[in-house]
């Protein structure tokens, strides 16, 4: 009774260990790929290798600079990120809900999703200066329109039946937003969540490098000055580790709740 | 406790059901009737309580509440409609605020769901989902109780417990109620008055009075006299496809 079962698990195990070594060997990979690129060139100003790069964010580790801009960066992705999100959910839960609304601003919707981002950042400096608030409003501005389209037609797809029942007994707004819409609204939040972040991180490094005094943008502004690759890489792949922690620590249990509380 | 005037209530629907569901429907239920609606399948025995539950606002004619203000209605629609991810108990108490937890989980005992407060409707059969629902619309004390078909589905005995239990309730409260049924027998055991709906012409084709039910059964002189009328009229009619209650008594056409 006991032998398929364990043959059964060990398959599996098995297969686990073939995806973790495909993944490793395609990381080896990118490294080899990078480190050869590097030796062909010979020119470690134009492409330093792995190792110089290795050193130069190592550099900027001791002196204390690498987490500090790191942290910055992050600081300005939550905030906007946050606005964005309670901002945008509010507006398509609005257009979702109401089908005037929705006529009447839809345009502004097509609008806001169409506008560059840069023409908002440059005119938000221009408007309010080099300042936080600008550049905060500047990188909310672009993800609003993301999250309200998506949230809106979550909120279109709601279960009507569901609306009739709490309207026939004057549920409060409060709990129908609570245990009504927002568990049905969840996957389109999620979805939402992820779009809006992949903006973000992008767009907080732009306004950074166009008008901020500190930040991974700013870093890279510098270093640009400098014609120092090797420390734009180290800042550059700093980001990116960053941005995966938050994905797979984050996001992903968030998800993972999100979909129980839905299947629940 | 309300009572409800309405005058002319006319309700179409546009192509392709293109149809006269509801004619000039003239109706006043005083505070404190338990009336029975019933007819057979597709009559608009539905479309009138969503009417009056302020769910369809496409009909003509008018709707009056006697009464202060907005009453505090109680529901059980057709389906049960239970919101999918919340366990039985949070079902009811989304309707009611936290502080009623105590009434509900007795409620939820009364309709025989003890033990199943933190059940998800898909964990529970159709009759128990409904039984839940009719908690439910029991929980909010309502001044203005709206049944369609709740006790559908159910075995013959937990069925004749339930209609106790409404039965009951009316007794206590003397809630304005508005029954839907297909079973002229439950009508007849638990109202003060039955409407027959006829099919086709969107009209109530009989309007009788009963005496105020106590526990009775549908042997009681006046109420089978009353019944064997109500039988007369709607002899022929088209059965209900929907017709669940098994054998039991009193059907629009007897059964045998
Ligand atoms: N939204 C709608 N659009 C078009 N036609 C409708 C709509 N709702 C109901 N009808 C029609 O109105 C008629 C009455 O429907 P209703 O649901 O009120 O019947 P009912 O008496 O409750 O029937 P049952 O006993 O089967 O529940 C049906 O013929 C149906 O086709
Ligand atoms: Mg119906």
């Amino acid at each position: 009774m006991n032998r398929p079962a364990t043959s059964l698990l060990a398959g599996t195990r098995s297969i686990r260990w073939g995806a973790g070594w495909n993944r490793l060997i395609s990381a080896l990979a990118l490294l080899a790929l990078w480190q050869g690129a590097a030796s062909a060139i010979a020119d470690p100003a134009l492409l330093p290798s792995p190792l110089a790069t290795l050193q130069a964010g190592h550099a900027e580790l001791m002196r204390g600079e690498l987490i500090f801009h790191v942290a910055v960066t992050l600081a300005r992705v939550a905030v906007a990120f946050a606005l964005a999100m309670l901002i945008g959910s509010a507006i398509g839960i609005l257009l979702g809900r109401s089908a005037m609304l929705d006529q009447i601003f839809n345009g502004w919707l097509v609008i806001g999703l169409n506008l560059p981002a840069l023409v908002t950042m440059v005119l938000c400096y221009m408007w309010f200066g080099l300042t936080e608030v600008a550049a905060t409003l500047a990188v909310t501005i672009n993800k609003v329109p993301t999250v309200a389209a998506i949230v809106r037609e979550g909120t279109k797809a709601l279960d009507r039946a569901l609306f009739e029942m709490t309207h026939v007994f004057n549920v409060t707004p409060g709990r129908v937003l609570l245990r009504v819409i927002l568990p049905q609204l969840a996957p389109s939040l999620m979805a939402a969540a992820r779009a809006g972040l992949a903006l973000t991180w992008k767009i907080v490094l732009v306004v950074e490098l166009l008008g901020r005094p500190n930040g991974v943008g700013f870093q890279i502004r510098t270093f640009f000055n400098f014609f120092d690759i090797a420390s734009i890489l180290a800042y550059s792949l700093a980001f990116i580790g960053a941005v995966i922690a938050i994905e797979a620590f984050l996001l992903q249990p968030i998800d993972r709740r999100l979909g129980r509380w839905r299947r629940a | 406790m309300t009572g409800l005037v309405l005058s002319g209530v006319t309700r179409d629907f546009p192509e392709p059901t293109a149809r006269h569901v509801l004619r000039g429907i003239d109706l006043t239920i005083a505070r404190g009737e338990f009336v029975s609606l019933v007819g057979p399948s597709g009559t608009g025995k539905t479309t009138l309580l969503r009417i009056i539950a302020g769910l369809d606002g496409g009909y003509t004619g008018d709707i009056r509440w006697q009464g202060e203000g907005r009453p505090r209605l109680g529901v059980v629609f057709q389906e049960p409609r239970l919101v999918p991810w919340l366990g039985l108990l949070d079902n009811l108490l989304l309707v009611s605020g936290p502080d009623k937890i105590e009434r509900a989980r007795a409620l939820l005992a009364e309709v025989e769901l003890a033990g199943n407060e933190d059940a998800l409707p898909s964990q529970l059969s159709g009759g128990m989902q409904r039984r839940a629902a009719l908690a439910r619309a029991l929980l909010v004390e309502p001044d203005f109780l709206m049944l369609d078909e709740p006790l559908i589905s159910l075995d013959a005995a937990l069925a004749e417990r339930m209609r106790r239990l409404l039965n009951t309730y009316w007794r206590q409260r003397r809630t304005t109620t508005l029954l839907v049924t297909h079973n002229l027998a439950e009508a007849a055991e638990l109202s003060t008055r039955i409407l027959i709906l006829s099919p086709s012409e969107g009209r109530i084709a009989a309007d009788c009075g009963l005496p105020p039910p106590s526990p009775r059964s549908h042997n009681d002189q006046a109420v089978s006299a009353v019944l064997e009328d109500l039988r007369r009229i709607t002899h022929g009619w088209p059965r209900p496809e929907d017709q669940q209650t098994r054998g039991e008594p009193g059907a629009f056409s007897r059964a045998g």
